[in-house]
């Protein structure tokens, strides 16, 4: 399930496509190889390499390092040790840098973690309604949606018509907490573990977890837009 | 500053369009552009915070049409021309014609695992006893800086609940004028959705912000 052709959450595999032509989401200028876009990049990449301020090997090392060895299997790897492992939780909600770092996450993006617990009473949601702060080590590089207008402008007055558009319908009764990161603190949702789920192992309970459902817009092991 | 970026509470972006089976990158393009403005972060010639204020000084119109790394890519152009490590003539050359400037630091390919492993914390010792505790209600200030600020426009004048104490951190409208990191005590303040956007909000919807000292007053009145 970690890497469900139907989930938006696959990447390592693929990264070597070039996806331009297969993605019309309403964001222009997502490139064609001849775009305006491209050209000027080559032409600004290649004068900061000529004159030294830029090593293209340290590039290829911070592409591939993004790519291939940072994404939400992280983050849900923390979720399922916080669901088996009550005295992880706590570490993990009273020092959420920490408690990740005990896993072998962190740094650049996600340097001040704070973990904030979905309860049957609170549903929380995390947005950046000024840039696209997004807690890296844990979840990846943001998608597209998380960084553009409609979810930073709505996020945060009409959350539950945002939830439902992912799917998500909450009871009336349940509250909605919105984490919007306007300063150097980065958090992640520990959603609830669902039910029926007492047999499965740390890791079956990971592939339950999902991008989504650590952003706050999914539940785990939901199905739809899982 | 007031600009495009400042998007809390605006209407009219229609749905969110989450994409199924989403790459990393939509294009080469993007890639570079990622890789680049993370090294030029690298060389010291200007800061995270920097980087966001050339972001946001784009034009609110481009801003809010552009893709997320089309920004990052014209605000990095803006970056190398302001620090004089490029020159115009060179971007429309497409090629390095004049000497570098120095820079204070060269990523390196065998650098970037434990660099980025390591990342770069923003927590500072406090320049003194934080002035909020928490529980205290306060109220965020009216006001309307020119430069870079992360006070968004829908809580200023607004009321609400400090939450928890973070400690002090680089002050980002200070370090995005490379004027010092200047630290300020780091509050998360929460405010309700009747406070933020009146009796039509969600009675059930709490909005919290991470709030810079500075940024916040004893509050003027009683919060909704």
């Amino acid at each position: 399930m970690a890497h469900d052709p139907g989930s938006h959450e696959h990447h390592s595999h693929d990264h070597s496509h070039d996806h331009s032509h297969d993605h019309s989401h309403g964001h222009p200028d997502h490139g064609s190889e001849l775009s305006p876009m491209e050209l000027r990049v080559r032409a600004l990449e290649s004068i900061l390499v000529e004159k030294g301020y830029v090593e293209p090997a340290a590039m290829d090392a911070l592409i591939e390092t993004y790519e291939t060895r940072i994404g939400p299997r992280n983050g849900a790897r923390v979720v399922a040790r916080a669901w088996v492992d009550p005295a992880y939780r706590a570490r993990l909600l009273a020092d959420g840098t920490a408690a990740i770092r005990e896993l072998g996450f962190g740094g650049r993006g996600g340097e001040h973690m704070v973990v904030v617990e979905n309860t049957p009473e609170e549903h929380n949601l995390v947005v950046c309604t000024l840039c696209s702060c997004y807690p890296w080590p844990v979840l990846g590089l943001p998608p597209v949606w998380y960084k553009s207008p409609p979810y930073r402008s709505r996020a945060v007055i009409d959350p539950r018509a945002v939830l439902a558009e992912f799917g998500v319908a909450l009871p009336a009764t349940t509250r909605i907490r919105v984490w919007d990161s306007t300063a150097e603190l980065r958090f992640m949702v520990l959603p609830m573990r669902p039910e029926g789920t007492e047999s499965l192992d740390e890791a079956a309970l990971a592939d339950l977890v999902t991008r989504d459902a650590m952003i706050g817009t999914g539940l785990p092991g939901a199905g739809g837009r899982a | 500053m007031n600009g495009g970026q400042d998007l809390g509470g605006m209407q009219g972006f229609g749905p969110v369009a989450p994409e199924a089976g989403e790459p990393w990158f939509h294009a080469e393009w993007e890639r570079r552009v990622f890789a680049l403005a993370l090294a030029m972060g690298f060389t010291g010639a200007w800061n995270l915070d920097a980087s966001r204020a050339a972001r946001e000084s784009l034009h609110p119109g481009e801003y809010m049409l552009a893709s997320y790394y089309e920004i990052w890519f014209k605000a990095l152009e803006k970056q190398v021309l302001a620090r004089g490590l490029v020159e115009g003539a060179e971007l429309s050359a497409g090629a390095a014609l004049v000497p570098p400037a120095p820079v204070a630091r060269v990523l390196q390919a065998d650098q970037v695992a434990p660099l980025f492993a390591r990342g770069f914390p923003s927590d500072r010792e406090p320049p003194g006893p934080a002035r909020f505790a928490v529980g205290d209600e306060v109220s965020a200030k009216t006001i309307n800086p020119t430069g870079h600020t992360r006070l968004p426009r829908y809580v200023r004048g607004r009321t609400g609940l400090v939450e928890r104490v973070h400690g002090a951190f680089v002050f980002p409208d200070a370090n995005a004028d490379l004027a010092g990191e200047a630290p300020q005590w780091l509050y998360t303040v929460r405010f309700s959705g009747l406070e933020l956007w009146g009796e039509e909000s969600d009675p059930g919807l709490t909005v919290s912000v991470g709030a810079f000292e500075s940024y916040l007053e004893p509050a003027r009145r009683a919060a909704a």
